[in-house]
């Protein structure tokens, strides 16, 4: 294939004219994204308090984590809830881009009111989830009540059996539309005569899912998983502003564990420390998504 | 006889797996709504009707009692014109400087690209907490904290990842012909880009302004840490506070500015609607 530029300048230059047009974005993310983020990088490295003076430690802060039973049991939430959330988000996703894809009636109104989750401030996703669940007004409690179903009210949001599920269905909820949206875009790529073809031999609806479906939307899904598994790792704003990782710590996420580390207790260096081991975790998976892509592009 | 037994069986059965269809989305509809229609109906209700006890979806009396508290706070008022204008802001720098990046990155295959794109994609598995305190450090010597201007450069370097993802997936899509034309009449790369490149994916560009406005709009984080003055604070950290302060006995005033909160978010989406069910985002996921 021709290439174009290499019509119309010459090849010397095309490195610099690549380099002039991305300087405008280059330049603001060296300085607010990447220099902070190396930085942070190496906080992990010291026993930097809010205040205090930034000293190399080595591997301390990890030697530390080791022992450190809080550390444990956020990072053992944060996999539980990346698991259940990312599992339920492509699940129901999934399915939601399959019903919006049989050409029924009233589809293009459903797919828009379905993205209402996700237009919102997610602030405001938080409050509205705990207007739900609080305990004297929340509707959960009160259409439970009027159905019989429970006797007293339950304050959802602080107990030990509830919190975990509570704060997933509000996760999940938050991220549905996303995921459905992927899937469409990607369903509508996969030429219908795939299908046809399916349909003379007279294959089943799953026959056709299992073999044309799925297999073609493999990258599609490939991403989401990705993508999601480094979001829901990551949650912060909703489990905040729901819970702030109580009660007694059961919903507190790693993220919510380095933010308490770092702006509670003041020890920096230890929370980029453990911000350090999320990203190697989150690398770990990034390797597989990069993997599937690049089978992908050559196959 | 038994052939038109058959179609009518097999039209039957089309008709109650169209049923049930609807039906399941209509299940998910009230899981994805319900909480945003119950604020909405809390927002209406008097203090007394949503202590009641008694769960109403439609108000029994009807009231904007809690609108009229909201506007009342001037601080609101104030907050909802700093994210207004930190969103306007955010969404225009975006798209200006990724267009031609996004466009280099298409058109020029060099070592670059894969950095670049190798960026895009690491940049998102770093959690917040590891670019906060540095990044405060630097804007502190910038004198950018606590001043608007910094946390529109926050944000834009914030949205430039998706914003440059999407728009360059429609590039693709352009045919070279065009620009080789262009570029015999004697355009220069720059009337390429924002003369020939920008009008034809006007409709890419826009969602991609109305996705930077939406983040800006939305983010909370940043925000929380980067302003302290009262004057500056955006609508997501004044709704936080707003709670904060008073708990629970605010229901009604706080159903009220979330969803005032809500609303440039929901008629921007309602706008992208064509853009949504279009399918546009195929040539993003296509890669």
């Amino acid at each position: 294939m021709a290439n174009p530029v290499t019509m119309t300048a010459p090849p010397r230059n095309r490195n610099l004219d690549q380099l002039q047009l991305l300087l405008p974005i280059m330049v603001p993310v060296l300085l607010i994204s990447f220099i902070p983020l190396v930085r942070g990088i190496y906080i992990g490295f010291t026993d930097y308090e809010l205040g205090g003076q930034i000293n190399f430690s080595g591997l301390d802060n990890y030697r530390i984590m080791m022992q450190d039973r809080f550390f444990w049991r956020s990072m053992g939430v944060g996999f539980l809830w990346t698991a259940v959330v990312t599992a339920l988000q492509i699940g129901l996703g999934m399915i939601l881009a399959l019903l919006l894809n049989q050409g029924l009636r009233w589809t293009s109104l459903y797919s828009v009111l379905m993205l209402v989750p996700w237009a919102m401030p997610p602030i405001v996703r938080g409050l509205m989830w705990r207007q739900i669940y609080s305990p004297d007004t929340g509707a959960l409690n009160l259409i439970l009540t009027q159905l019989g179903l429970i006797d007293n009210p339950i304050n959802w949001l602080a107990s030990f059996e509830w919190a975990l599920p509570a704060i997933i269905v509000a996760g999940v909820w938050g991220e549905i539309p996303k995921a459905a949206l992927f899937f469409l875009a990607g369903l509508k790529t996969i030429p219908g005569s795939l299908y046809e073809a399916a349909e003379l031999d007279g294959a089943s609806a799953i026959r056709k899912f299992r073999h044309i479906t799925l297999p073609m939307m493999k990258p599609v899904i490939a991403a989401v998983v990705s993508l999601s598994f480094m979001w829901n790792f990551n949650a912060f704003g909703l489990i905040w502003i729901l819970t702030q990782g109580g009660p007694g710590g059961l919903t507190r996420l790693p993220m919510l564990a380095a933010y308490e580390e770092a702006f509670r207790y003041g020890y920096v260096g230890y929370a980029a420390a453990i911000g350090n081991v999320m990203v190697i975790i989150i690398s770990i998976f990034l390797f597989f998504y990069l993997r599937l892509q690049l089978k992908e592009r050559t196959g | 006889m038994q052939l038109a037994n058959i179609i009518s069986s097999r039209m039957l059965k089309r008709r109650i797996s169209r049923f049930l269809m609807h039906g399941l989305i209509l299940t998910f509809l009230v899981y994805l709504l319900f909480p945003l229609i119950w604020m909405i109906s809390t927002s209406f209700k008097p203090t007394a009707e949503i202590y009641s006890g008694i769960p109403t979806l439609i108000p029994k009396v009807f009231t904007v009692e809690h609108y009229l508290t909201v506007v009342e706070e001037e601080r609101l008022l104030i907050s909802i014109l700093n994210s207004l204008y930190v969103g306007i802001i955010t969404a225009m720098i975006v798209v200006i400087i990724s267009l031609p990046a996004a466009y280099a990155l298409t058109r020029y295959k060099t070592a670059v690209n894969k950095l670049v794109m190798g960026w895009i994609l690491t940049s998102q598995i770093f959690p917040a907490i590891l670019i906060m305190i540095p990044l405060f450090i630097i804007l502190r010597s910038l004198h950018l904290t606590d001043s608007l201007s910094g946390l529109v450069l926050v944000y834009v370097v914030w949205d430039i990842p998706f914003v440059l993802w999407m728009l360059q997936g429609y590039v693709k899509e352009i045919p070279i012909e065009l620009e080789e034309a262009a570029a015999i009449d004697g355009a220069t790369q720059g009337q390429i880009i924002y003369k020939i490149i920008m009008p034809l994916l006007l409709p890419a560009v826009g969602a991609a302004v109305l996705f930077a406005f939406i983040s800006a709009w939305n983010e909370f984080f940043f925000a929380l840490v980067l302003l302290k003055s009262p004057d500056l604070t955006t609508l997501p950290v004044e709704l936080a506070r707003y709670t904060g302060i008073e708990g629970q006995a605010r229901t009604g005033p706080l159903a009220a500015a979330s969803f005032i909160a809500t609303i440039p978010s929901i008629v921007l989406f309602a706008i992208l609607r064509k853009w949504f069910s279009s399918g546009a985002l195929q040539g993003a996921v296509k890669g």
